[in-house]
């Protein structure tokens, strides 16, 4: 199958167009977007099964002159740094559809839109050259703000505004970045893989009138900057992140699960991909402060700041806040352990915060609010909906035998070997995310039920079907964890032998 | 070390308890509608009963094989392979994991079978039986765990299965904050477990045999013996981290504050969870890992302490308590402080054989307290209970039983555990005089409060009210008969630990392939002879002041309630005042941190970014100003000047000939001067 990794991101483009045109009848056009992102979710199960998962490199590589006067090609290409957020996002694209099936306003623009969401995604996880990489990530931007925009809650306009305003301004800052790689390889060029290799140039290169060289601040370290504070806009890492629990309380469920699941990992993502390899001296001497302990304070700052939240859905975008922090701690501990587990991680918040959003988008449709206290004893009312809630809690919590678990402790394992003050931050995280799930298992779940829904009704099958997959695969990579780090292992190791040589000390 | 001998059935000693909870979990609901109570008890019972016919299985294979050959494994698959962190999904049965999965299977299941009377009325029954056979799998995970991070595993699930216990009759907000208290009072143990973890395993990476399996572990600990970290021995800091994981799980001073509330669970959950088995599981842990315990004496000292301070101060506390199952979680408090006194002593087997001989009288202590509630329709306050020895015989013999052996009066079995950890505590080279003398004062205050709970419940007069009085009755044998097997148990299973003087311990014995550091206590017979005297005494001088006062009934126990004010009464009955503490300091502490950084975020820092979008606004609108006025107002200005010069010169254009004529007439005069004067 050559080209697969295009077809999965021209399918749903494709399947956009097509469905401006169908009829304005929202069956019609609700059962063709979940037929349109099946053949990606298929081709997604090919790739795992022809992975390489012996090889570092590029796989499905494919390569075509594009606008060769400036050395701009088409070139697509997975590894095992993105090979598990392919996956994740042809999973969460399609199940978001089901979950999207209680939309019913402008309907057609809706899933349209989802359906370009969807292309843009998939583009930033396989483009291999810069300044396509930059067109899907713009792409991105577009449908989500109108996403939020028209079908989000009521302060939707400011969000949808803050949300695009603020990633905008992380772009700006990235296409600086990348014109200043550009313009300093040789050939001038956009593609990432020649840009890995002529690393070394990037250390070489002086910026024109700037002082700090003399304190080992360069070219290097302030082009660095640049993509790192586009990408931890992303993530979102403090103090970037507040566009996020606006966004998240506004949009509709589906949104929340792609914002939370795919859109977050791009963040950490392009750092892997990015500063990691062609800014290896800068991500060497930055990533303590920047990734490490920025990282275990998103952790502390993320709990401490969901314990205080009276709206469930703002609980868990700070509870996303927090589980980040794991990712950024892990990624810069350069040990195998934490790397492997920082992509695990990322992995893994996209499968439970999206069971955990999908939860919140249940009780909302049937009670019309979200407020913690306003609930009370579901568990007697919504049993089989209170069982699937625990796990996804649980999951969250990092319970072994769930997924969750596997990523935390590799990260904190990793990280200890490096610098174990940090570790000893980012575990006390785990006490605070224990202490503020289970507040509000206690508040919304327990106790006597609430007399206003004793006549809610259990969670239904559609509902169910869009859970289950997740909560399978959290007990699956829970107990065999091999089943994804095996994807990642051998891609992983090798960007941190690229960084290691630069580490001082 | 030669590769252990790969055993297939010892899965299935966790995979039944696991599989009847799936299917309890999953479909219980619909079974018991369609089927009844009588099938999801069955479910239920039948995985225990069957893992614990493996154990005795596998405990004759072991005995079958040398001793230092005594080793199964099940290796299934390996689980997480990162760099030189290669863990299994391996089970292994050593003489110590056998004697715990004893306990745990067979204990565990006659609670089990217990608990299909206890909660016959309860509507959930079924979800009963999924959290305990829950329960029973992740303590055999943890105890049958061939790695660390395995333990682990089973470490936490216990926890999840404790906390869904404790909160079982969640309808109750006070049961379900229970259960949170336990959870994360557990997290805390956790977060200290796991750093000791990645402490050692890094430590042992640095000498190259970096590894979480267990007996690799075992086998390098002499490699790490000169490693510091932050100046320390990594030994001692590491077992400091484990320990604080112990203190958690087995409620030492200062996480004990779980424990008490955690009995807000049904009763069978008290006996099973938070008596005899997960509440050993930091004790276990500890024995597990002795050789590094053994090489960091400063650690061992820090646990003696700790162990004797909790099992005194939860004795003080034990003797105020007036609810039956009170009495009982502060008197299992004490108990594994006795435990962790041996741990400290260097007596790893001793504190298992306290925590065998525990289980089986503890156990039957808190099941017969449950069979008294049970009858009693769930009073659980002892000064309304009282004479019920004549309605419940059965249930007042194996408490007799049981009080005695906890009591520490021989031949029960508490008396040989218990005088063990003593005679240790006084000879051996870890050991200290002044631990053993207050852990002897503590032997007192159990055997009184013990008493006093006997006295207290089934003798005298009955104070229960008249509609209850009708309704007394000795509970069903399904219930009863558990009782007496565990009281069997209290009165025998002591004599596999013989002290010296009599025969020296088996049990001991059993344990040294795993436990290498055997204390020993040196000295003459007469002296063992004699502090069995002193414990027996002691015990008996706490059995005659109960006698007095709560049977007789000829000494107030108002002197002790108004000693020095009545300030000790106070203490002890406030439970020292740590949960107020602990709420006032730590639970509002880092609510009030999380109100602040949330006030933080709001206004601060998203301040700025509502902040910056106002300036920006700000200045567009003054740039806005400045375009309209300035920038426009030049535009206009240029428009307005031309505009007024033609309508200024607009008066040339008067249509007058004459005027015209006069006009060119001055200029040409004029263009002749200028030429004739300054451009000649």
């Amino acid at each position: 199958m050559d080209n697969v990794l295009t077809y999965m991101t021209f399918i749903p483009l494709a399947g956009a167009v097509v469905v401006l045109m169908l009829p304005n009848n929202a069956k019609v056009i609700r059962w063709f977007s979940a037929a349109i992102t099946t053949p990606p979710l298929l081709m997604s199960i090919w790739l795992f099964n022809q992975f390489d998962r012996t090889k570092a490199g590029f796989q499905f590589v494919e390569d075509y002159y594009w606008i060769p006067a400036y050395n701009i090609s088409y070139t697509m290409g997975i590894d095992g740094v993105s090979i598990s957020m392919v996956l994740l996002t042809a999973l969460l694209s399609f199940l978001c559809i089901f979950a999207s099936f209680g939309i019913d306003k402008a309907v057609k623009g809706y899933f349209a839109l989802f359906l370009l969401l969807d292309a843009g995604m998939m583009g930033v996880f396989c483009a291999l050259d810069f300044f396509l990489f930059y067109i899907f990530w713009e792409v991105m931007l577009l449908p989500m703000y109108f996403l939020i925009g028209i079908w989000g809650g009521p302060r939707r306009e400011y969000a949808a505004i803050k949300f695009f305003l603020y990633t905008l301004f992380g772009s700006v800052l990235m296409l600086l970045a990348i014109l200043a790689l550009f313009f300093t390889v040789e050939p001038h060029t956009f593609d990432m893989r020649i840009m890995m290799a002529q690393a070394s140039k990037y250390s070489a290169q002086v910026l024109p009138i700037w002082p700090f060289d003399q304190w080992g601040w360069g070219f290097q370290h302030v082009v660095w900057m640049a993509f790192f504070i586009g990408f931890a806009i992303k993530i979102p890492a403090f103090p970037f992140h507040t566009w996020l629990p606006d966004a998240h309380v506004e949009a509709p469920t589906a949104i929340s699960v792609i914002l939370a699941g795919v859109l977050l990992k791009m963040g950490t993502y392009g750092i892997l991909r990015v500063n990691f390899p062609m800014l290896p001296v800068a991500t060497a001497d930055l990533a303590y402060w920047f990734l490490g302990a920025l990282g275990a304070w998103n952790i502390i700052y993320g709990a401490l700041c969901a314990m205080a939240q009276k709206d469930l859905k703002k609980l868990v975008a700070y509870s996303s806040v927090s589980h980040m922090g794991y990712v950024m701690l892990g990624m810069a501990s350069f040990t195998t352990q934490g790397i492997n587990g920082a992509v695990l991680q990322m992995f893994n918040h996209g499968t439970i915060t999206g069971m955990l959003f999908l939860l919140v988008g249940v009780v909302y449709d049937r009670a019309h609010h979200r407020e913690i206290e306003g609930f009370g004893g579901l568990a007697t009312i919504m049993p089989v909906y209170t069982g699937v809630t625990a796990l996804a809690f649980f999951a969250s919590m990092g319970l072994p035998g769930l997924s969750g678990f596997i990523s935390e402790v590799l990260v904190l394992l990793g990280v200890w070997q490096r610098y174990p003050v940090l570790t000893i931050l980012g575990a006390s995280g785990v006490v605070l995310t224990a202490g503020y799930l289970l507040w509000t298992i206690q508040r919304v779940y327990l106790g006597p039920p609430n007399e206003k829904y004793l006549k809610m009704p259990e969670i239904n099958g559609r509902e169910m079907f869009t859970l289950v997959p997740l909560g399978v695969i959290v007990i699956i990579v829970g107990v065999y964890p091999s089943v994804v780090l095996d994807l990642l292992r051998a891609s992983l190791d090798q960007l941190n032998q690229i960084i290691i040589p630069h580490l001082k000390s | 070390m030669e590769s252990p001998i790969q055993t297939d059935f010892i899965r299935w000693i966790v995979f039944l308890p696991l599989i009847g909870a799936i299917v309890n979990g999953l479909l219980g609901a619909k079974i018991q509608k369609r089927m009844g109570k009588g099938a999801i008890g069955v479910i239920a019972c039948t995985p225990v009963v069957i893992a614990f016919a493996l154990s005795v299985n596998a405990f004759f294979t072991l005995k079958g094989l040398a001793p230092d050959k005594r080793f199964l494994i099940d290796n299934l698959y390996r689980w997480i392979e990162l760099g030189s962190l290669k863990v299994d999904m391996a089970f292994m049965i050593d003489p110590l994991s056998a004697v715990m999965i004893l306990v745990v299977t067979g204990i565990g299941g006659l609670i089990h079978i217990y608990a299909t009377g206890y909660m016959h009325d309860d509507k959930a029954f079924w979800r009963f039986f999924a959290y305990l056979n829950l329960f029973t799998a992740a303590m055999l995970t943890l105890v049958l765990g061939d790695s660390l991070m395995l333990l682990f595993v089973g470490w936490e699930g216990v926890g999840l299965c404790s906390y869904a216990l404790i909160g079982f009759w969640y309808h109750d907000q006070a049961n379900a904050r229970a259960g949170n208290k336990a959870f994360i009072v557990n997290r805390v143990g956790d977060f200290g477990f796991v750093l000791g973890m990645f402490l050692l395993f890094w430590s042992l990476d640095a000498q190259g045999h970096g590894s979480l399996t267990i007996r690799e572990m075992v086998k390098w600990a002499p490699s790490i013996k000169d490693s510091l970290i932050w100046g320390w021995p990594v030994v001692t800091v590491a077992t400091l981290f484990l320990f604080v994981g112990a203190t958690g799980k087995s409620a030492q001073i200062p996480l004990h504050v779980w424990l008490p509330d955690a009995m807000a669970g049904p009763t069978p959950v008290s006996a099973l969870i938070h008596a005899a088995t997960m509440v050993t599981a930091g004790v276990y842990m500890t024995a597990r890992m002795n050789v590094f315990f053994s090489m960091a004496p400063d650690t061992l000292n820090v646990i003696a302490i700790i162990g004797v301070a909790t099992a005194l101060l939860a004795a003080t506390i034990a003797l105020t308590q007036n609810d039956i199952k009170k009495v009982l979680a502060y008197s299992t408090v004490s108990q594994l402080g006795y435990m962790f006194i041996g741990v400290g002593v260097g007596g790893y087997a001793a504190a298992i054989f306290h925590l065998m001989t525990h289980a089986f009288f503890k156990a039957c202590l808190f099941l017969g307290a449950g069979s008294v509630i049970h009858a009693m329709h769930h009073e659980q306050d002892m000064r309304k209970m009282g004479g019920l020895k004549q309605w419940m015989p059965l249930t007042f013999s194996t408490f007799f039983i049981s009080v005695l052996a906890i009591a520490g009066f021989p031949p029960f079995a508490g008396f040989f555990s218990k005088d063990e950890i003593l005679w240790l505590a006084f000879t051996s080279e870890h050991g200290n005089k002044l631990v053993w003398f207050l852990a002897l004062c503590g032997a007192g205050m159990t055997a009184f409060y013990m008493f006093r709970q006997l006295f207290m419940t089934f003798y005298g007069k009955c104070r229960a009210d008249h509609h209850t009085q009708e309704h007394l009755h000795e509970s069903p044998s399904v219930m009863t008969m558990p009782l007496v097997i565990l009281a069997i148990g209290a009165i025998f299973a002591g004599l596999i630990g013989l002290p010296g003087v009599l025969g020296g311990s088996q049990f001991a014995h059993w344990l040294e392939p795993v436990i290498h550091a055997h204390a020993e206590g040196h000295a003459s017979h007469a002296l063992e002879w004699g502090l069995m005297a002193v414990s027996v005494t002691v015990a008996s001088f706490g059995v005659f002041i109960a006698f007095l006062m709560y049977r007789r009934e000829s000494l107030s126990p108002d002197i002790f309630c108004n000693l020095a004010g009545g300030f000790f009464y106070r203490v002890f009955d406030r439970k020292w005042y740590f949960d107020e503490f602990y709420q006032t300091v730590f639970v509002n502490g880092t609510l009030l941190l999380a109100r602040f950084w949330s006030a933080f975020d709001a206004y601060i820092i998203d301040g700025i970014v509502n902040g910056a979008a106002t300036l920006t606004r700000f200045a567009s609108w003054l740039n806005g100003l400045f375009d309209s006025y300035v920038i426009d107002g030049m535009v206009n200005a240029v428009a307005n000047v031309t505009f007024w010069a033609g309508n200024k010169f607009r008066r040339l254009q008067t249509g007058n000939i004459n005027s015209y004529l006069f006009v060119i007439l001055i200029a040409m005069a004029l263009a002749i001067y200028v030429k004739v004067h300054y451009w000649s």
